[in-house]
């Protein structure tokens, strides 16, 4: 089939003994949905911030494909280079909507600050971005011009993913995006997660303790235990037939994943 | 061998109970049998003797602890024990169905969506694939004003006949079935031995499990005998 878009290989850092992430290696395809499930402590936070390309490893690699097919070594890259990445071909998702939106400006500006960066001026052009964007996540059009800090917590959240979708990236990370939300809303948002990651072929690395948001999100999965990738593989066989002692601890402690 | 499209050799699955004390229990050894065509393997064996095991293993829901699986693949044979991930979500995608008595409900998706996805999957246009997925609905006695409501507050029967619409969705070359027509009133029970017969006239090959008799009956070929008598006295010996 197609190749790889991220090459992730012997992937370390450690704060201290076991703290951190260390010797991550995997492959991630245009499209697939890769989980990292584990409890916290284990490292999935800081393996999301390499990967991200936000904090440096001590060691090892990681390799991005770009849109014009050419494989790029991310810790090699330029500050510049990876922050245009990051601003571009990628997204993230934050837990907390506040740390991903810009609370001081409108919804609209919100959603059209990664076209403004990419060099789009003309004022219809983002106001049309901003609409649209706003029904697609199912934010009433009408709020374009209102402040974030007037949503609703899971209205932020869908702010924030619009924020990050408009600039079709074709890789997002996300930490734990439902983490903060009511059951209510939390539905409503992977109903939408789950459609628009198809619709748009998103290659996405989600990190979450929540085993039902994997099972309904992830093609695979990574358990992460102490610092260490201890088992990979399905998604439902990962829940249904987890092999190592841990994620067979992790699936049989959650009710009903 | 002509037309075969499922090949399994010599298959088996332990479980090991890493939080009760590292119990081993050995649930499948030496499954061997193969699959053509227009043709229903039923397997055969009391409660316990592994038969929704051998088909979670077949569909990589459960990892092998050996053997092989073999299917017929886009042309080509492929080896599922051991396969990747996203080769067997390819092969569930075009190749390998699986219909269980349970739907898994998603909160918010219309039940007309659940029966639509494994088309939508492979690229149908919506229009083909919503009057494929009505016509589905309508031949199990979905009653239409079901069709834009989530299944999650159906009825038990009325989610098992969803998930049967969903299973039929497409024509999967090779279909596991786990007890599709249990707890079926007679009508509807009719339907899916209707549909896993027009399935098998279209040349898939079906492994299934049937507790009843009749619907045993009416769509069986072969049987394959998973009664582990000789080895479960074999096994106690070794825990000795």
């Amino acid at each position: 089939m197609s190749q790889p878009l991220l090459q992730v290989r012997d992937l370390s850092l450690l704060y201290g003994p076991q703290k951190g992430c260390q010797g991550v290696s995997f492959d991630l395809y245009p499209g697939e949905v890769l989980g990292i499930v584990g409890e916290s402590g284990s490292g999935k936070s800081t393996l999301l911030s390499l990967l991200s390309g936000r904090l440096p490893p001590q060691a090892g690699s990681i390799g991005y494909r770009s849109k014009e097919g050419e494989w790029l070594d991310l810790y090699s890259a330029s500050e510049a280079e990876r922050r245009t990445l990051l601003r571009t071909e990628w997204g993230f998702v934050e837990q907390n909507p506040r740390d991903g939106l810009r609370m001081g400006v409108s919804a609209g500006a919100n959603i059209g600050e990664r076209l403004m960066a990419q060099g789009v001026r003309n004022y219809q052009q983002l106001r049309g971005a901003g609409l649209d964007w706003l029904s697609q996540v199912e934010i009433d059009p009408q709020r374009i011009d209102d402040l974030p800090r007037t949503f609703s917590g899971g209205m932020q959240q869908r702010l924030q993913i619009a924020r990050n979708l408009v600039s079709s990236p074709r890789l997002v990370f996300m930490d734990e995006p439902t983490g903060g939300l009511d059951v209510s809303v939390q539905a409503r948002l992977l109903d939408l997660l789950r459609g628009l990651v198809r619709e748009l072929d998103l290659a996405v690395v989600i990190v979450t303790h929540d085993l039902a948001v994997a099972r309904l999100l992830a093609d695979r999965l990574m358990v992460m235990r102490r610092s260490r990738v201890v088992e990979t593989g399905l998604t439902d066989q990962i829940l249904d037939d987890p092999q190592h002692p841990y994620s067979q601890l992790l699936v049989s402690s959650v009710l009903q994943p | 061998m002509m037309n075969t499209l499922i090949e399994v050799r010599d298959l088996s699955k332990t479980f090991t109970l890493h939080q009760q004390n590292g119990v081993v229990l050995n649930v499948l050894r030496g499954v061997d049998f193969s699959v053509q065509g227009g043709e229903c393997l039923v397997l055969h064996g009391q409660s316990g003797a592994g038969k929704s095991t051998l088909l979670r293993t077949l569909y990589g829901n459960y990892l092998p602890a050996g053997g092989s699986i073999r299917i017929c693949h886009d042309g080509q044979w492929l080896e599922l024990v051991g396969a990747q991930p996203r080769d067997i979500l390819q092969v569930r995608q075009q190749t390998l169905g699986y219909v269980s008595q349970f739907l898994r409900v998603i909160p918010r998706v219309a039940c007309l969506d659940v029966v639509m996805e494994p088309a939508l999957a492979r690229g149908w246009p919506k229009p083909q694939a919503q009057a494929r997925a009505e016509h589905l609905l309508a031949r199990l006695n979905i009653p239409q004003r079901l069709w834009q409501l989530a299944p999650g507050t159906f009825s038990g029967g009325e989610q098992q006949r969803v998930n049967i619409a969903r299973g039929f969705m497409v024509a999967w070359p090779v279909m596991l079935l786990d007890e599709p027509t249990a707890s079926l009133d007679d009508s509807n029970r009719q339907v899916v031995l209707e549909l896993m017969n027009e399935a098998k006239a279209g040349g898939a090959a079906l492994i299934g499990i049937f507790h009843d008799r009749a619907a045993r009956e009416a769509v069986a070929d072969r049987h394959l005998d998973m009664t582990p008598a000789h080895q479960a006295e074999e096994e106690y010996a070794h825990a000795r």
